[in-house]
């Protein structure tokens, strides 16, 4: 019994009550969001979700308990088989599951369904370690992402070709511990200023210009890029002259266009692409020459941007169906689609509005039992707090994932190994992503995407998941101690 | 080498998850505690979504003579949670119920294992589709009644009681309807069967949405904005048919009391004119709230009048194969217009000839006096033109050839692109299946030759069988049979493999049926027919009769197919059946209305219920 022994002074019991915390919350909400007042059974009934939620729960606790009996070396050893078994679940999947919401991702094997997507981010993190702890791997440049983001993109494809969206976006996650695994900064803040030139295009592109001249929206994201070109050459020491110059001139380009306007129209669009364009062309050339990469480096982001700001206005407006552009509009605050796609985020909007500071109490909450709040159960699970816990409650569950979040950090920087080390980042980015993306969702900041609150949201695959990739995690660093003997 | 210097990284992550946090309590603050109208929103103003039902598109015969309409029905719905002092006798008074009734329903109503969706604070539905004198007494009274509801809905009329299996039916949707279309709610309608299910889409129209305010008492506050964001709803598409609903009439009096099917097609264009399958039954049985009592006796009937005969049941074609046998001997080379076989009757061997007739015999001659033995003999040079070669490999070749031939004129197969609904495909036998039934060098003409008079393995259904006709009628293609007439998707021409010369022998050869042969006596005057009858042996009972037939000889109209199961010769029941169609259908009218007395109102068949 000696290595039992071992386990139970060595695992992270942290971390196993923040696990017990969060799970036995998610199942006091779930009680609440599908109570019925006048229903006769026991709260352990099958038919009731609670009673079903239960049975997942002890299985993921046993589950829980085998991995921590497991030997740690099979983690590393067996990754690629895991891998690959749980690409072959995925491939599979998609021929013989039957079509539920519009999408094709339940194995249903008698009674019990499962979605193995749920594996799959437990079985990518285990590959990407492996692949990573070789000897001598290290993220240099943008060929060394290239085996990783293949080891990503294969089961993200397959997930899509579920029509799994959303649990396929949460691959994106990797991104977190590929940059503390050494991936350049830049591509976080690449993708960040994106996503910002993407929401203020499309935000004012509503705000026209005259007489269909141009978008305000436009010309703000192209003021933003001529203003990081202008930051960036002015802290650059040696040319401080010509950004001045520079910036005088954008603004008296400015003026010139709006006085020429009142005798030929002008397009305010194009004018300002060509003044940003121009000074790009000035600070790549310069940057080039006198050999400072910065300049030439900003130079080449305002040229992307230019490009991309013009394709997203396009995109977004002659591209997208309909229904896609009112979607984004609605997360975008431009549009109150109440009866539509901006019912469900405003129902769960009012639902958690009205729990007010103190909330209205354990199963007092009308808004979820009225049925208004869509999936209150799985993906909207949250209202149900925020209902009837009210500000104090819902502040708390978040406290506790930011405590249980923090822990993790701490256990992956205490790793030796890189396997191990990668493995924990990876289950803190995906936890992270998945909060964020659920609760953002809930709060109407982040878009609908479907995907669970970890450990909270009814459903057996996905606790079972979340289980699974804790645990091994726990296991792993359990063994911190056991290696030299 | 733990010690790197990208171990700083982990405070910038960690500062990225404790600024998420910090925005979404931010954000929790601002929704829980400094705005008020999520509040207000909550206690007083939750929404209910009401759904506004659109109308159901009508349908229409091909003289846009009204076929399906629809008729307000009620449901009454309750919201259990809402139900306070209800006076049960009253109420039970009201809508003329037992007290046993009521109980026995409310207790199915909260039963979770029937009624899955249950709850108590959503609207259940107690009873449905009353009619407006079964709920008028209840209406008045409704203020008694809390909790109890009205919804309005609309059922299917009939103007005509015929037609049942090509306008099928609409009924509630099942789960799995409701799984593979996220359109359908609970309750809701769809078509089940015939043109209702083919064009459901079109013919449903589009759900409207009244949103309601109420309070957190569940009553009803008014329209949310004034009613800004409703959505109104779009009526169905109507449906226009390419049924002529007189024909189709006259064709269920014709098949009355007799077992079989008849079917009318438009060579032209592939429009059926009228497909009648009998048993037939009133398609207004399958609507309200007798439909279950209704369905349940169809279903239990022995005659089956659920089934459409004119698609469904397949029967071997008999001496009515031969004119498409005719055409595709030629084209094989088995055969020519002058090609003469000898025929000893009834002492014929190995197939016996049902008439005595000269012998030799040449095509027309074989066609009009239906000569087994010329078939055979045809079918027989045809497929052994090169002998067998090794493993019969040259005379399977050529077997294909026939089978492909045979498919081509839409036999032994759907018609996938058609909006028929429920067809089953008939039989042209594969090689494979004789490969596997003799062994792959066990069959030779000899073995397979009931093929060549219909007989055998070959199946063919009414619908393909009149379809053949149109493709004779056409001298070498038909248009994929349909009903929508307006739907040009459906119009596509297939050519048959048969070359167009060789037609006229045919054509002159069903003429002659009519002119000299079987099909004489119900020659329609001044109208020039052609046609061919068929009596087919079966293995249940008396032969069947059939006939099929196109006329005018010059620039068909009509193409008609007629089955009757059981009855006899072919001359006897099925070609009076179909000369007296075309007549109605080429005429406006009747004339020989002795010959319509007494085919409509004799039976074969005993068991089938006359209407």
């Amino acid at each position: 019994m000696s290595k039992n022994d071992n386990i139970q002074h060595t695992i992270d019991w942290t971390t196993v009550i923040y696990y017990l915390i969060l799970v036995v919350m998610g199942w006091v909400s779930i009680y609440g969001a599908s109570y019925e007042i006048d229903y006769e059974g026991s709260i352990l009934s099958f038919d009731q979700r609670t009673g079903k939620q239960f049975v997942w729960i002890i299985s993921a606790l046993v589950l829980g308990g085998v991995i921590l009996l497991l030997d740690y070396r099979i983690f590393n050893y067996f990754a690629y088989i895991i891998y690959g078994f749980v690409l072959l679940l995925l491939i599979v999947t998609i021929f013989v599951a039957p079509e539920i919401k519009g999408s094709r991702s339940w194995l249903v094997i008698g009674p019990v369904s499962f979605q193995p997507a749920e594996l799959a981010k437990m079985a990518t993190a285990l590959a990407l370690a492996k692949f990573m702890s070789r000897h001598n791997f290290v993220i240099k440049g943008w060929k060394d992402m290239v085996p990783l983001a293949i080891i990503v993109f294969i089961p993200f494809a397959f997930i899509l070709l579920q029509k799994e969206t959303g649990s396929a976006l949460v691959f994106l996650a990797f991104l977190f511990m590929f940059y503390r695994e050494g991936m350049n900064g830049i591509v976080l803040l690449l993708g960040s200023l994106a996503i910002v030139l993407f929401i203020v295009v499309i935000r004012f592109s509503i705000e026209i210009i005259g007489d269909n001249q141009g978008s305000w929206g436009i010309i703000a994201a192209l003021g933003l890029i001529q203003l990081i070109q202008f930051l960036v050459s002015f802290k650059s020491q040696t040319h401080k002259k010509e950004s001045l110059i520079i910036a005088g001139s954008t603004i008296a380009a400015g003026i010139i266009a709006v006085v020429v306007n009142n005798w030929i129209p002008v397009n305010y669009n194009y004018i300002a692409g060509a003044v940003v364009v121009l000074t790009a062309l000035f600070w790549g050339i310069t940057g080039l020459l006198r050999r400072y990469p910065s300049l030439s480096g900003v130079a080449a982001v305002a040229l992307v941007s230019v490009v991309f700001i013009f394709a997203s206005d396009i995109i977004f407006n002659k591209v997208l169906e309909p229904h896609h552009q009112i979607r984004i509009k609605v997360l975008l605050n431009m549009e109150d689609d109440l009866t539509g796609a901006g019912y469900n985020v405003n129902q769960s909007k009012i639902a958690i509005g009205s729990g007010g500071f103190t909330g209205k109490g354990f199963l007092n909450g009308t808004q979820t039992k009225l049925k208004y709040v869509p999936e209150q159960d799985t993906d909207f699970i949250f209202c149900t707090v925020g209902e009837e816990h009210g500000f104090i409650g819902s502040t708390l569950v978040l406290i506790i994932y930011w405590l249980l979040l923090m822990r993790l950090l701490t256990i992956a920087e205490r790793q030796k190994e890189v396997f191990h080390r990668v493995y924990a980042y990876s289950v803190v980015s995906i936890l992270f992503f998945h909060l964020m993306i659920n609760v953002g969702m809930v709060l109407g900041i982040m878009p609908v995407i479907g995907i669970p609150l970890p450990f909270f949201s009814y459903g057996g695959s996905s606790l079972w998941g979340f289980t699974l990739l804790l645990f091994v995690l726990l296991r792993l660093d359990a063994s911190r101690l056991e290696r030299g003997r | 080498m733990i010690n790197d210097r990208l171990q700083n990284r982990r405070w910038i992550i960690a500062g990225i998850i404790t600024v998420v946090v910090l925005i979404y309590i931010a954000r929790l603050f601002s929704l829980q505690i400094i705005e008020t109208r999520y509040k207000q929103g909550a206690e007083s103003n939750a929404f209910l979504r009401k759904t506004i039902y659109p109308p159901r598109g009508l349908v229409y015969d091909r003289n846009n003579k009204l076929l399906v309409y629809n008729k307000p029905a009620y449901d009454v719905a309750l919201i259990m949670r809402e139900i306070h002092d209800l006076d049960t006798l009253a109420f039970c008074r009201a809508l003329n119920l037992s007290k046993e009734y009521f109980i026995e329903r409310i207790a199915e109503i909260k039963d979770r294992r029937k009624n899955l969706g249950y709850s108590s604070y959503t609207p259940q539905v107690f009873m449905s589709q009353l009619s407006i004198e079964d709920i008028a007494n209840f209406q008045e009274n409704l203020y008694k009644f809390r909790g109890f509801y009205i919804q309005n809905r609309t059922l299917r009329e009939y103007t005509y009681p015929h037609g049942a299996h090509i306008l099928g039916s609409i009924g509630e949707v099942s789960r799995r309807n409701i799984e593979a279309d996220s359109y359908y709610r609970q309750g809701d309608y769809a078509g089940r069967d015939g043109i209702e299910y083919t064009y459901e889409s079109s013919l449903r129209g589009v759900k409207g949405v009244e949103i309601l305010l109420r309070d957190s008492k569940g009553r009803i506050q008014g329209n949310y904005r004034n009613g800004e964001m409703d959505e109104a709803p779009k009526a169905g598409t109507d449906l226009y048919l390419t049924i002529d609903i007189e024909l189709q009439q006259l064709g269920e009096q014709l098949m009355n009391g007799k077992v079989g099917s008849a079917v009318a097609i438009d060579p032209s264009s592939g429009e059926i004119l009228a497909m009648v399958s009998n048993p037939a039954f009133d398609p207004s049985l399958l609507v309200g709230r007798q439909r279950s009592v209704n369905y349940a006796s169809l279903v239990k009937d022995p005659t089956k009048p659920l089934m459409n005969r004119a698609t469904q049941a397949q029967y071997s074609p008999g001496s009515t194969f031969k004119p498409i046998q005719a055409l595709v001997l030629q084209q094989m080379g088995g055969i020519t217009e002058r090609s003469l076989f000898p025929c000893n009757g009834p002492g014929s061997s190995p197939i016996k000839c049902s008439h005595h007739h000269g012998s030799p015999v040449g095509l027309l001659n074989a066609i009009e006096q239906s000569c087994n033995p010329y078939f055979w003999y045809g079918f027989r040079a045809a497929i052994e033109k090169e002998g067998y070669g090794e493993k019969n490999l040259l005379f399977k070749k050529h077997y294909q050839e026939w089978i492909d031939a045979m498919k081509s004129f839409g036999l032994g197969q759907k018609f996938a692109d058609s909006d028929i609904f429920e067809q089953t495909s008939g039989n042209i036998p594969s090689q494979k299946f004789y490969n596997r039934y003799y062994g792959e060098t066990g069959w030779r003409a000899m073995t397979i030759r009931s093929l060549s008079i219909g007989q055998g393995e070959v199946l063919v259904t009414p619908l393909q069988l009149a379809n053949s006709m149109a493709a004779i009628a056409n001298k070498g293609y038909y248009i994929t049979p349909h009903l929508n007439a307006n739907d040009t998707m459906q119009v596509r021409r297939h050519q048959t493999v048969v070359d167009s010369s060789y037609f006229p022998v045919v054509i002159e050869g069903m003429w002659r049926v009519f002119e000299y042969g079987t099909g004489r006596h119900y020659k329609i005057p001044d109208i020039s027919m052609c046609g061919k009858t068929g009596t087919v042996e079966n293995s249940r009972g008396k032969d069947h009769s059939l006939f099929v037939g196109f006329a005018p000889r010059e620039n068909p109209t009509i193409a008609v197919a007629v089955v009757v199961e059981n009855a006899g010769f072919g001359a006897t029941w099925a070609a009076p059946i179909a000369s007296l169609m075309m007549e109605k259908y080429l005429k406006g009218a009747l004339e020989r209305t002795e010959l319509f007395e007494r085919i409509s109102t004799s039976t074969t068949n005993p068991d089938v219920k006359k209407r």
